[in-house]
């Protein structure tokens, strides 16, 4: 049994949870401070890919990074990279998919924030990034890891925006979803039901985390 | 050393409206709960900004609307300590108070901090998270914490409601031991006049976010000018007041006419302390008839509520009334002596 699938769909993943990571509580912090009006469109426009299909998702960064389109056609001419139908293609497509988690779940969590610690912590002199990483994503973290396991467990099944940006390609692009998906299309029943299996392993696994990080949170709370 | 503060704040509905001007004294910020109190306090700290108006803390500019200045809460050198302390959750008590001294270096740091320990009565305590510290302990681990970073002025957001009515006295005591060793001006925000006579020297009373002028503290217990400071200062029987002569005073609400020393123009009602009443034995001056709706036996007093032929009840206080046999339904004359009576505005 090839593995190269599982290899690819985790690399895919962790990358796209690193990024997700950082986009997602940059924008988090960033919204929360802005005018109301603003901040309702916004708050819509960064939770959109979560309600979207996947396949709208993937027909959007086709637009944008297909080797036909402006931007695509740039980097293929100036760099030479193409951006579509290679393993990393599938990057772009789990973090759009992924990001409103991460985003959503970090500003909930910060929210959550006591904002008598940020000024108390402002009229002691400290400096505002030291309040941010020192005082609140400490405060937050609970929130914040359950957001990146939660980012992570969906980069790793995405499926529709993949497919279409990274398509098939056995030993190159394939992940374990798109993999399960031709295999049944083969009708290769026997392989697809482990790596069914294996899917269904990663995600109990992940949601476990995502329980247990939640009741210590409301331990802690208590 | 002295603070001026003269702001004007709108938050939907509420509107907040302070002058004040306080030097060298802790300062009271008394009023009912959700009056402005607190925001003024955020206000002189930075955290929160006014639409208009002036402050100042030792001559130095800290905010000026037609001047454009706005100094950031990290420039303003103010201490305010929270209601809940606003420990940082995260970090021991040695942690909070290094985040202070953040900047200094650090063996400089972990001494000053091991005698602000020692000098605050925290030893044995430097490993633990506020959560494990009692209501005391996390109050003097603030207060140590601001006192480290040595502010011009001290804020105290009412630095006693969050601790049970056992705690609260010796915390109190240790309180009076900082603020006579505080240098600067102090500002106590608090809804108990209590505190306020205990604590402060001057005063300034909120009214629903307005507050103009300072009085001793004295002058507010003795003779408050305004309906709400008499009430703050803890009366509790008030009724509206005209004047029909001189010395003489009609109040409706107790149906009765009272003399009563000089009346002052705008008069609005005529206020007496429950202790201040008097039982008399017949009718005279200044007695009114009443009738006893409920007696009440305090902690050290009995509480009489009498029912008078105006609207409102006369509440009477008694400290030796054993000897009183009163029971609900009785006719009892009450006598308010012509000195007792406040006539506010």
């Amino acid at each position: 049994m090839d593995l190269y699938p599982l290899y690819n769909a985790l690399r895919i993943a962790a990358i796209s949870c690193v990024i997700v990571f950082f986009l997602g509580i940059f924008f988090a912090h960033w919204v929360a401070k802005l005018p109301r009006v603003l901040k309702g469109i916004l708050d819509v426009v960064l939770t959109l890919p979560l309600v979207l299909p996947p396949t709208v998702v993937g027909y959007f960064l086709l637009l944008a990074f297909g080797p036909n389109r402006a931007f695509g056609a740039w980097m293929m001419s100036t760099f030479h990279v193409r951006l579509t139908m290679v393993w990393y293609s599938a990057i772009f497509a789990s973090v759009v998919v992924a990001f409103p988690l991460m985003y959503r779940t970090a500003r909930g969590a910060f929210e959550s924030f006591d904002p008598t610690l940020r000024a108390s912590a402002q009229t002691l002199g400290l400096s505002n990034s030291y309040i941010f990483w020192r005082i609140q994503m400490p405060y937050c973290r609970q929130g914040i890891l359950a957001g990146t396991v939660l980012a992570f467990a969906r980069a790793l099944g995405e499926y529709g925006a993949t497919s279409m940006i990274a398509g098939y390609t056995p030993g190159r692009t394939a992940t374990i979803s798109t993999t399960v998906y031709q295999l049944w299309r083969t009708n290769n029943d026997a392989l697809a039901f482990k790596w069914v299996l294996i899917n269904v392993a990663i995600s109990f696994v992940v949601l476990m985390a995502v329980n247990l990080l939640e009741k210590r949170d409301r331990r802690e709370a208590r | 050393m002295s603070v001026k503060v003269d702001i004007e704040k709108r938050l939907g509905d509420f509107c907040l409206n302070i002058c004040f001007e306080a030097a060298d004294v802790v300062y009271g910020l008394l009023g009912a709960s959700g009056c402005g109190k607190s925001m003024t306090l955020r206000c002189i700290a930075g955290v929160v900004t006014p639409d208009r108006g002036h402050i100042e803390v030792n001559g130095r500019v800290l905010f000026d609307s037609e001047k454009r200045i706005n100094l950031t809460p990290q420039q303003r050198k103010v201490g305010l300590l929270f209601q809940n302390y606003a420990l940082f959750p995260n970090m021991t008590v040695e942690g909070n108070l290094l985040a202070a001294l953040r900047g200094q270096e650090r063996e400089t740091a972990k001494k000053n901090v091991s005698e602000m320990i020692r000098r605050f009565r925290l030893e044995g305590l430097e490993r633990n998270r506020p959560s494990q510290l009692s209501g005391g302990q996390q109050q003097r681990t603030a207060l140590a914490r601001i006192l480290l970073t040595e502010p011009e002025i001290l804020m105290l957001d009412e630095p006693l409601s969050a601790l049970d009515s056992y705690l609260r006295w010796q915390t109190e005591l240790e309180l009076m031991d900082i603020l006579d060793r505080f240098s600067g001006t102090t500002l106590l925000v608090t809804h108990s006049r209590e505190e306020v006579r205990r604590l402060c020297d001057t005063v300034t009373v909120l009214d629903a976010g307005t507050g103009k002028g300072s009085m001793p503290v004295q002058a507010l217990f003795d003779a408050p000018e305004t309906l709400s400071a008499c009430l703050l200062s803890g009366c509790k029987n008030y009724s509206r007041a005209e004047k029909i002569g001189a010395k003489c005073i009609r109040v409706p609400d107790w149906g009765a006419e009272l003399t009563c020393g000089q009346v002052p123009e705008h008069l609005q009602y005529a206020a007496v302390r429950a202790h201040h009443i008097e039982i008399a034995d017949g009718p005279g001056e200044n007695v009114i008839p009443c009738r006893v709706q409920r007696v009440i036996e305090d902690v050290f007093s009995t509480i009489l509520m009498a029912e008078t032929s105006g609207r409102t009840p006369l509440r009477l206080e008694l400290e030796n009334a054993d000897h009183l046999q009163t029971k609900a339904g009785e006719i009892l004359y009450l006598r308010i002596p012509e000195a007792r009576i406040m006539l506010l505005k």
